[in-house]
């Protein structure tokens, strides 16, 4: 009713001007930029961008790129689920120091994560050589690192989601479950991870979308060795250094789609887990 | 009965293991940071920072976090009132592509400007006959800078916005309020936390960018080099106590935006319950 009646009649001033702002803005800075990638790509041959996209280094960069960024959003996954559930249920002494903590990845440059991280986990560093000597493990320079770097760069995207679910989520549903004899382990599977899997699914899909992407934290600790650890942002990096365009775009476009495929995944889970609450199947 | 016999236990061992994870993972590399800085005493890093490529990386990274800033505001609060404030075909389509460039790789960022601006682009010709430089540019830092952090202060208040309603907005207007001043007294209040939040998480992004930055820079010294830009300079030049010295500032602003955050939360938190 209410939404029908504002379509009517505009009572509330600056529709025109912001509408008018809004496009311009949204138009030069991400539209005509996104669109000239697309024209772009089109003046290449198709078998021009097969085969630069199939290229052996190129395959084994975006193999190394999903296979890293899954690992680490699956760790940002458990551990942010972990985080927020402590965050939100206990109490504990610096409980405000933990939760202030968790964005430290969005405010610290990643380029300053990434050199940080680095000498942190090399052989001779303070965590990896801790990790080399007791388990044999090399970090630094490795897709071990890689991984970490991403745990970083991804951990409070799971957290920021999961925690106001959680919050909201009233404690009455698990003592009703323990009142009729659920062990803490059915509890937790049957009654709170449902309520917070679409929260999760959208952190796991965000961290891993950022995970694809990120450059400014793994160039420094992966070493960039070919066929090993260069990740597909890079390439198109040394593409760009070698003003080779074309190259360049058809990786990013590759790259491009694999981004919104993720997204698009969340998408088709967030509808559907809302469907499931709504009780409309 | 049983969460209460488990709870003891397993609570500490939950939060000894997030307390170790944020240690080793986030904290680590932070005091890493300061520790490398200080390595040489303080006339080293003094030394490091006052350098006078360093100190022009500074004020550059200042120039472009100022400008971004500016942009995205206005472009934020302007999205966020048209939004929340009106109904109208093509919505979504709009606040998609707001939020389009979060999920844009930054080197994809960069990359796209080198192809609307660079010289196989048709604005080329153009630009080069105005004298217009773009990449390898300010321009171009500033624009790329501008695209990553482009919906960090829209998506703060559109949530605030939203959960308000526009019930008091429609009513001054009907009393006969103009927009500006509709605005500065009834909306502004609403989101004065949660902007400056924005604000607070834009400028942190903006001074750290660097993948879109890398792209777009041409990396000369004292000319187009960001302070990430230039610590990647140094570190790749070994001078590492250089490298950790400038990453020692941009670690403080780190801190400092961290405890700005949870201040401004506290804040908005308060007002919404005195409200």
């Amino acid at each position: 009713m209410k939404e029908k009646k504002r379509k009517k009649k505009r009572v509330i001033p600056g529709f025109g001007l912001s509408l008018g702002i809004v496009t311009a803005m949204l138009g030069l800075i991400v539209v005509i930029p996104l669109c000239t990638l697309v024209i772009f790509s089109a003046q290449l041959s198709f078998s021009e961008f097969i085969s630069t996209v199939t290229r052996p280094r190129v395959l084994s960069s975006y193999a190394v790129s999903f296979r890293t960024a899954f690992v680490a959003a699956v760790i940002d996954a458990v551990m942010g689920t972990i985080l927020a559930w402590v965050l939100v249920r206990y109490e504990f002494p610096g409980k405000e120091i933990m939760n202030g903590i968790i964005e430290l990845p969005f405010a610290l440059p990643t380029a300053v994560a990434g050199i940080s991280l680095t000498h942190l986990t090399t052989t001779n560093g303070w965590v990896g050589s801790f990790f080399d000597r007791w388990f044999g493990i090399k970090i630094a320079y490795t897709t071990t690192g890689i991984t970490v770097a991403l745990v970083f760069i991804g951990i409070p995207f799971v957290v920021r989601s999961v925690q106001p679910v959680l919050e909201s989520l009233d404690p009455q549903f698990e003592e009703a479950a323990n009142i009729l004899g659920a062990n803490g382990r059915q509890t937790l599977w049957h009654v709170i991870l449902p309520e917070i899997f679409p929260s999760l699914i959208a952190g796991f899909t965000t961290s891993f979308a950022r995970g694809l992407g990120e450059y400014g934290s793994v160039v420094f600790i992966a070493g960039n060795t070919p066929y090993k650890t260069e990740i597909a942002p890079l390439m198109i990096m040394s593409e760009l250094q070698e003003y080779d365009y074309a190259s360049a775009t058809s990786i990013a476009l590759v790259m491009l789609m694999a981004a919104f495929a993720i997204l698009f995944i969340n998408a088709v889970v967030q509808s559907r887990a809302s469907r499931i609450v709504s009780g409309i199947a | 009965m049983n969460t209460k016999k488990n709870s003891g236990p397993v609570k500490w061992l939950l939060i000894g293991i997030c307390a170790a994870f944020l240690i080793v993972m986030l904290v680590l590399p932070l005091i890493y940071v300061l520790v490398t800085a200080f390595r040489e005493g303080v006339g080293a890093f003094w030394a490091a920072v006052s350098d006078e490529y360093a100190v022009k990386a500074i004020l550059l990274t200042i120039e472009v976090t100022v400008l971004t800033v500016i942009f995205n505001t206005f472009f934020g609060i302007f999205a966020a009132w048209l939004i929340t404030r009106f109904q109208f075909r093509g919505k979504k389509i709009i606040s998609t592509l707001i939020d389009l460039p979060l999920t844009v790789s930054p080197i994809i960022a960069g990359l796209i400007y080198v192809l609307t601006f660079g010289r196989q682009s048709a604005l080329y010709p153009y630009l080069k006959a105005a004298g217009i430089q773009i990449i390898f540019a300010v321009p171009g830092i500033v624009l790329a800078t501008i695209f990553v952090t482009f919906p960090f202060v829209s998506r703060e208040i559109i949530p605030v916005l939203t959960a308000k309603g526009t019930d008091e907005e429609e009513a001054a207007a009907l009393m006969g309020a103009g927009g500006f001043r509709i605005f500065r007294e009834i909306t502004f209040p609403h989101i004065k936390w949660s902007l400056l939040y924005g604000i607070v998480l834009c400028s942190a992004r903006a001074m750290g960018e660097f993948g879109a930055v890398s792209v777009l820079s041409g990396h000369l010294r004292g000319k187009t080099n960001t302070m990430p830009l230039y610590i990647e300079l140094l570190y790749q030049g070994y001078d590492f106590t250089g490298a950790f010295a400038v990453s020692a500032i941009l670690v403080l602003m780190a801190v400092l935006i961290l405890i700005l955050r949870s201040v401004l939360e506290r804040r908005g938190k308060q007002e919404t319950l005195d409200a």
